[in-house]
């Protein structure tokens, strides 16, 4: 028991949860702003990899890791308008627009993967980010090197979860965005107009997606590889709802996620709980699931999510 | 008329090549090149995919295959694709199995014809369907041997994908080895629970080396990166992947289909492929798997630690040290 404790309260492990959390912090905010305008974006999976691809790609030949970031941004709002043309302009499903999205994301990921780079036995890799010490506040002892000797793409997902809860709470923008979501024509009657928010809201949450797709292939790690995101962006659908489809709770659920998958991979190595290596792996799905599930209980999804938004129709 | 003729020629062709008067004329043996297909689960980019289809590649040159491939062919479309290139006259197709055990042997029966060779974890079933599979346990032993007599905390450590038999039966052999040549090293095993997620490996792979591990074999894509981060040693995996840390990777277990690929075509053309377990072709002795060379380790490593390896490399080679194969799951001591 002692060397689980020495093993979890070090810097190394809180490092590790925040480095987890961050990719999914970006994609879970991004879907916030989709589900909230009364979109569900299920393109994330594909957005994110592709965009990991275009911001790899763009890194590597530019040698510019901003550069990098910049392409994958890109990706991300183009990636994003797309969903809009299909789901909002054209009122198609959006389970089926999302999926397509994804089918559609990942196949252009591959292909263009190849194109570029051809077959190579090792992939390519840059140069990722390198972690970025805040002068004096990377002197506090354990916070800071565990929050602020990060790469710079944490900082900006720590800075997005306050940001995010100012812009839907806080402006006229959110206000609009909420309304959206809940009642498309209490929206429209004030003169908003539905289909630009949702516009905007997909190209947002195509953006953010695309940063935490964009991390995981050019800091997290230094190669755009297949199996680069792994399922992360389905993951992040569940957080929303976990979260309640709120900016501070989604954000807990991520961190709650990340917490026990850095939890659990120290576990397997310290071999002090004797159980198959499945129920480690298993653990960051469960724990999270019955966490929320018992804080969720009055959770409130958007009225008009799901709902395409035609003007006519009542 | 003339059709029926070559193709009754081409597998005697084949059988004379296979005696070896084929160094007599090379060029004039072939009268049409042996075309194989290979179908793979992932994108050829996958490591164990990527080793089999590079052999596959160097056949098209040295051995005049006819070569096409699918890849990301998923367990639904695998019967399909089978088909498809069974029909349309390929005489060997390769691939991996393993999410298609079943589907690929039934496939393979109604083809008599057509030589069926997949890397699986189960056994080859008659007539047509033969296995391979990366028995490259004596380098992962020999590397062991290094980790155990490199290591400095006695602490090393394995991040596997997935606990199925063939990494597995890795993984104990690394473990196996370090602890012959040190009986103070603890082993510690980590999985990610996928074949490919690099930013999953590398998390796992820091999470061990802050338990100490400070010889860590890289079992999947991801780990060379932590290790190189952190500044400790690593042992590659599959392919020579020294390129991707040349301060960090000591060496590893390559898998090497060569050989595989090389008998196969030769059954194939002569006319006597069996349903064959293929996997001894991958072994040390038949060139199937090697230790990749030292590159910037040939000065660092220890003369006595090179020594220690070069011996026990050649009691393998001699057949009078047999590296055990155990493929139950390991746990981290």
């Amino acid at each position: 028991m002692d060397e689980i404790l020495a093993q979890v309260f070090q810097v190394g492990f809180f490092a590790a949860m925040i480095r987890i959390a961050t990719p999914l912090l970006f994609a879970t905010i991004g879907e916030l702003y989709a589900e909230r305008s009364g979109v569900l974006n299920l393109g994330i999976e594909g957005i994110m990899l592709l965009s990991a691809m275009t911001g790899f790609s763009a890194a590597y030949f530019s040698g510019s890791l901003w550069l990098g970031v910049c392409a994958a941004l890109l990706t991300g709002v183009l990636a994003g308008a797309l969903m809009g043309l299909l789901t909002v302009t054209f009122g198609l499903s959006q389970h089926v627009s999302g999926l397509g999205l994804t089918l559609l994301a990942s196949g252009l990921a591959f292909f263009f993967y190849r194109v570029i780079f051809g077959q190579q036995s090792t992939p390519p890799n840059i140069v990722a980010f390198k972690p970025v010490a805040i002068p004096l506040l990377s002197d506090i002892p354990l916070i800071g090197p565990v929050l602020f000797n990060q790469y710079a793409l944490v900082y900006w997902a720590l800075l997005l979860v306050p940001l995010t809860a100012f812009i839907l709470y806080r402006t006229p923008w959110g206000l609009h965005l909420r309304t959206v979501g809940e009642s498309p024509h209490a929206a429209d009657s004030a003169g908003v107009s539905v289909a630009k928010i949702r516009y905007q809201a997909l190209m947002v949450s195509g953006a953010l997606m695309s940063v935490g797709g964009a991390f995981l292939s050019m800091a997290q790690f230094n190669a755009f590889t297949f199996g680069v995101i792994s399922g992360r962006g389905w993951i992040c659908i569940a957080l929303v709802v976990f979260g309640q489809w709120k900016p501070w709770r989604s954000a807990m659920a991520a961190f709650l996620f990340a917490f026990i998958d850095a939890l659990q991979l120290r576990l397997q190595a310290s071999a002090v709980i004797d159980v198959p290596y499945q129920v480690f792996l298993m653990m960051p799905y469960v724990l999270t699931i019955v966490t929320m599930a018992l804080l969720s209980r009055n959770a409130r999804v958007p009225a008009a999510l799901l709902t395409p938004f035609r003007k006519e129709e009542r | 008329m003339k059709r029926a003729i070559s193709k009754v020629a081409a597998p005697l062709w084949g059988a004379i090549l296979a005696l070896g008067v084929a160094s007599l004329a090379p060029a004039m043996v072939h009268a049409e090149s042996l075309k194989v297909a290979g179908i793979f689960e992932t994108p050829i980019e996958e490591p164990w995919v990527t080793q089999i289809h590079q052999a596959l590649l160097k056949g098209q040159k040295e051995l005049d295959l006819d070569y096409t491939w699918s890849e990301s062919v998923k367990s639904a479309d695998f019967s399909r694709v089978m088909r498809e290139y069974a029909e349309k006259g390929y005489k060997l197709i390769m691939g991996d199995a393993f999410g298609a055990e079943r589907i690929a042997r039934r496939v393979a029966r109604d083809y008599p014809d057509v030589a069926f060779v997949f890397g699986s974890g189960i056994g080859p079933a008659d007539p047509n369907f033969g296995v391979f599979d990366n028995w490259i346990h004596e380098p992962a032993y020999l590397s062991g041997m290094i980790a155990g007599r490199m290591t400095k905390s006695n602490t090393i450590g394995v991040v596997g994908g997935i606990a199925i038999p063939e990494i597995n039966r890795l993984s104990n052999a690394f473990c196996s080895g370090a602890k012959e040549v040190n009986d103070k090293v603890k082993c510690k095993f980590s999985f990610i629970g996928s074949f490919f997620d690099p930013p999953k490996a590398k998390e796992a792979a820091i999470a061990q080396i802050e338990a100490g591990v400070d010889v860590i074999y890289a079992e999947r894509f991801g780990v060379v990166e932590a290790a190189q981060e952190k500044k400790i040693l690593a042992i590659s995996n599959m392919s020579d992947q020294a390129s991707l840390g040349p301060d960090t990777v000591i060496t590893g277990p390559v898998w090497d289909m060569w050989p595989t690929v090389k008998h196969v075509v030769s059954l194939v053309r002569a006319g006597v492929f069996t349903a064959q377990d293929f996997g001894g072709f991958s072994y040390m002795g038949k060139g199937g798997a090697y230790l990749a060379p030292y590159h910037k380790f040939e000065a660092k490593l220890p003369g006595d630690v090179k020594k220690m390896v070069a011996d026990r490399q050649a009691e393998i080679l001699d057949g009078t040290f047999r590296v055990d194969v155990n493929e139950g799951t390991p746990r981290s001591d």
